[in-house]
């Protein structure tokens, strides 16, 4: 079986270097970085950093955790796959705009909840939003139309609960 | 309550340094000075209750430090100055990393404002050491100089201890402010767990008393957590062999009964099979180095592995663990021996004296080893050396390669922090600036520097700083004319392609002499006792040359990627 893509999601104090620390540690170890988005919380002084990984066996995605956690400004660390949790994916996209293909590009726009965000004379730009199966059948929906440019946030999660759970370090 | 201490005065960035300093219990430095901390020598100038050693190069400052937190158990503490003083330091405060010592490195900086423009000495040395320290500080205000200085030493000195970085700018050195000296500090990101679970104490306990052949792997973290006298209670009380790592030399007795001695790629051949064919193996603050492990598949393939440790990285890393245990050594095996003492433990005795008695026997395999020419042997310099200063309490440093292992053979050490070596980073050049550190650390105590002629290369100007201290280090270096270690890989494993492995060096003897300290040589065995005699007596550091036989390997030895229990006894001797 493949290994799926995991997020971890990793309450930081907020300070200088924060995230090179963070994504230091994955480059030094070999660990993969998918996307990374880091932002501050609702509370003064945090920020949140989502990080999605990819190829990493369970024994990896362990080692991970606990290094994370053994970094002195990381608070919390959540594996977002090992509890119920939401995740979400904001892409911008431009497409070739080729009269022919306009109400089709509009068309999937609507099935997605997309929005046009953006019309040039030969390119429409889509603001989507989703989890990664949608996120994933879109750009493949679009892609045969004539993708020119793509921006991707990267994931952002939240737990399902009103605890940031963790996983014990055990 | 107060949690704060409040003195009016206000004091430059410089003072509140040393201050903090005093506060911590420093009263040893090293260091080398340089334009962005000019300051912080300003206010050493006259100030009583530091002393600062010059070291000669930066690097050696770090290992000096070390050496000093590794015999003294306190942080060792190390100033440098920006840019080439605090990247000459690197490799230093890698090597405490690596082998998990204390240490507060404080280097200076560029003005804040001056930050990333590419000023003069200026390095990112925040970016540069982030992988090869505990953790690090960037002080951008005068007035968090001293909570931040205050973690630094808690963190390098809790938990798994490690070298912390605190660099400081120039101006925040030369500005003012209040001197307020934090009682507690608060790092809600980090908690060490000192404690092992009680369940997962008890499981390990009910499975060492039902083990027929268990074994005891002490690693480094005893030493940290001063946990000698636990380990040997429980070596008794469940009579189990104990086998340690290079670290964790001296933590069991060598010369104990139960002591299987060292185990890995150089360690004893009965001690590899022990944990190839034990049940269960009782591992306690160890990393799992390849140098021990060997081929991972076959390491302790049919046994349980309990592995107890405080750093929760270490645990399933590179060994899959069946009861691992977060805690402090001490505190772990404690909870053991009161489990054990209060809940009537039937343990199966006579099954593991059997055990204990098939290692015997396997000990017994060792055949002669020959020494065919003429020339000194290397073991037998170290050998002789060692019976005739164990019994003065000696403190014992190396260098990295063939002499390291000897040594570590060789030296059977009976207390920890008596052996000093570099052994994670392996790093040449460590043992003489770590002998000078721990020197200073122990002054009434004889410290040898076992070193090859190459390593002693590495950091050779550092005889002007135990001669202008007159810090009596005696190196011993074991004179083969190569790159030893390198050269027996080479030997066995390329084809006797000797590349770049003859290695000259220069008089030994004269140039401890141009530096003002005293040089020997020896030759011939009989002149081994007579010139550590003399060396010993005469207070002073010491080179002494020992011209040894080239070709000399080092045996027992497990080829790299080999399972432990495959090894070669000399060259043409396998054993398995």
């Amino acid at each position: 079986m493949q290994n799926k893509n995991h997020v971890i999601s990793v309450l930081v104090k907020d300070e200088a270097g924060i995230v090179s620390r963070v994504s230091g540690l994955f480059s030094g170890r070999g660990y993969s970085i998918e996307s990374i988005t880091a932002a501050q919380t609702s509370e003064k002084g945090y920020a949140r950093i989502t990080i999605e990984t990819s190829g990493g066996d369970a024994d990896v995605i362990e080692q991970i955790t606990k290094q994370l956690n053994r970094l002195i400004p990381v608070l919390k660390v959540v594996d977002l796959g090992d509890v119920e949790s939401i995740e979400r994916e904001l892409i911008l996209c431009k497409v070739v705009a080729k009269d022919e293909d306009r109400s089709e590009i509009l068309r999937i726009a609507e099935i997605f909840n997309a929005k046009i965000i953006d019309v040039t004379p030969r390119t429409y730009t889509l603001q989507a939003l989703g989890d990664e199966r949608q996120i994933r059948s879109l750009i493949e929906l679009l892609r045969p139309i004539g993708i020119r440019e793509l921006v991707r946030s990267g994931k952002v999660g939240i737990t399902r609960s009103n605890q940031f759970t963790t996983k014990a370090a055990e | 309550m107060t949690t704060t201490e409040t003195e009016t005065k206000k004091l430059t960035g410089a003072q509140i340094f040393l201050e903090c300093l005093k506060k911590e219990g420093v009263s040893e430095i090293f260091g080398y000075p340089g334009g962005v901390i000019l300051g912080i020598y300003e206010a050493l100038y006259n100030c009583d209750y530091i002393k600062h050693y010059l070291v000669r190069h930066e690097q050696a400052a770090i290992h000096a430090a070390e050496g000093y937190a590794r015999v003294t158990g306190k942080p060792g503490v190390a100033l440098v100055t920006s840019g080439p003083g605090a990247t000459n330091a690197i490799t230093g405060i890698a090597n405490a990393y690596y082998d998990g010592y204390p240490l507060v490195v404080f280097t200076g900086q560029v003005g804040v404002n001056q930050i990333g423009n590419d000023a003069f000495q200026e390095a990112d040395i925040i970016g540069i050491t982030r992988p090869c320290c505990k953790h690090n500080y960037l002080v951008k205000d005068v007035k968090d100089l001293s909570r931040i200085i205050k973690e630094a030493f808690h963190i390098a000195t809790t938990g798994k201890p490690g070298p912390v970085v605190v660099d400081m700018p120039k101006d925040v050195l030369s500005s003012s402010s209040e001197f307020v000296w934090p009682e507690t500090v608060k790092l809600p990101g980090y908690n060490p767990n000192y404690n092992g679970h009680p369940k997962q104490v008890s499981k390990a306990l009910e499975l060492l008393c039902d083990a027929e052949r268990p074994v005891i792997l002490a690693g480094g973290g005893i030493v940290a957590s001063d946990a000698m006298e636990e380990l040997k209670q429980l070596s008794e009380k469940l009579n189990i062999p104990v086998t340690n790592t290079l670290m964790a030399k001296g933590v069991f007795p060598e010369t104990d009964s139960k002591s299987l001695g060292m185990l890995g790629m150089h360690g004893n051949f009965w001690a590899n099979f022990a944990v190839t064919n034990c049940d269960v193996l009782f591992a306690i603050g160890t990393r799992f180095n390849d140098r021990i492990t060997g081929c991972l598949k076959r390491f302790a393939k049919d046994a349980q592995i309990i592995h107890v440790d405080i750093d929760p990285c270490s645990i399933n890393k590179n060994v899959k663990i069946d009861i691992p245990i977060i805690g402090d050594a001490k505190n772990v095996m404690r909870a053991m021996l009161d489990e054990f003492d209060s809940n009537n433990y039937e343990i199966n005795y006579e099954v593991k004296q059997s055990w204990l008695e098939q290692i015997h026997e396997w000990k017994k395999r060792r055949p002669a080893i020959e020494h065919p020419t003429d020339k000194l042997s290397a073991v037998t310099v170290i050998q002789k050396l060692y019976d005739y200063v164990k019994d003065m309490d000696p403190i014992i440093t190396t260098e990295v390669g063939q002499h390291q292992m000897w040594a570590a053979q060789l030296c059977k050490m009976t207390k920890p922090r008596r052996f000093i070596t570099s052994g994670g980073l392996g790093t040449m050049g460590f043992g003489f600036p770590a002998a000078m550190g721990a020197s200073v650390g122990c002054k009434d105590k004889t410290v040898i520097n076992i070193a090859g002629d190459g390593s002693i290369q590495m950091n050779i100007q550092e005889l002007a700083t135990c001669v202008a201290y007159n810090i009596p280090v005696i190196n011993v270096i074991i004179d083969n004319g190569y790159l030893g270690m390198v050269r027996q890989w080479q030997e066995k494993l390329y084809h006797k392609h000797y590349s770049q492995t003859k290695i000259s060096g220069p008089d030994f003897v004269k140039v401890a002499e141009a530096y003002g300290a005293k040089g020997f040589r020896i030759t011939r065995e009989e002149e081994i006792i007579p010139t550590l005699k003399e060396a010993i007596e005469c207070k002073k550091p010491v080179f002494i040359d020992v011209v040894v036989e080239e070709c000399e390997m080092v045996y027992p030895w497990v080829l790299a990627g080999n399972p432990l229990n495959k090894v070669l006894l000399s060259n043409d001797c396998p054993i398995n």
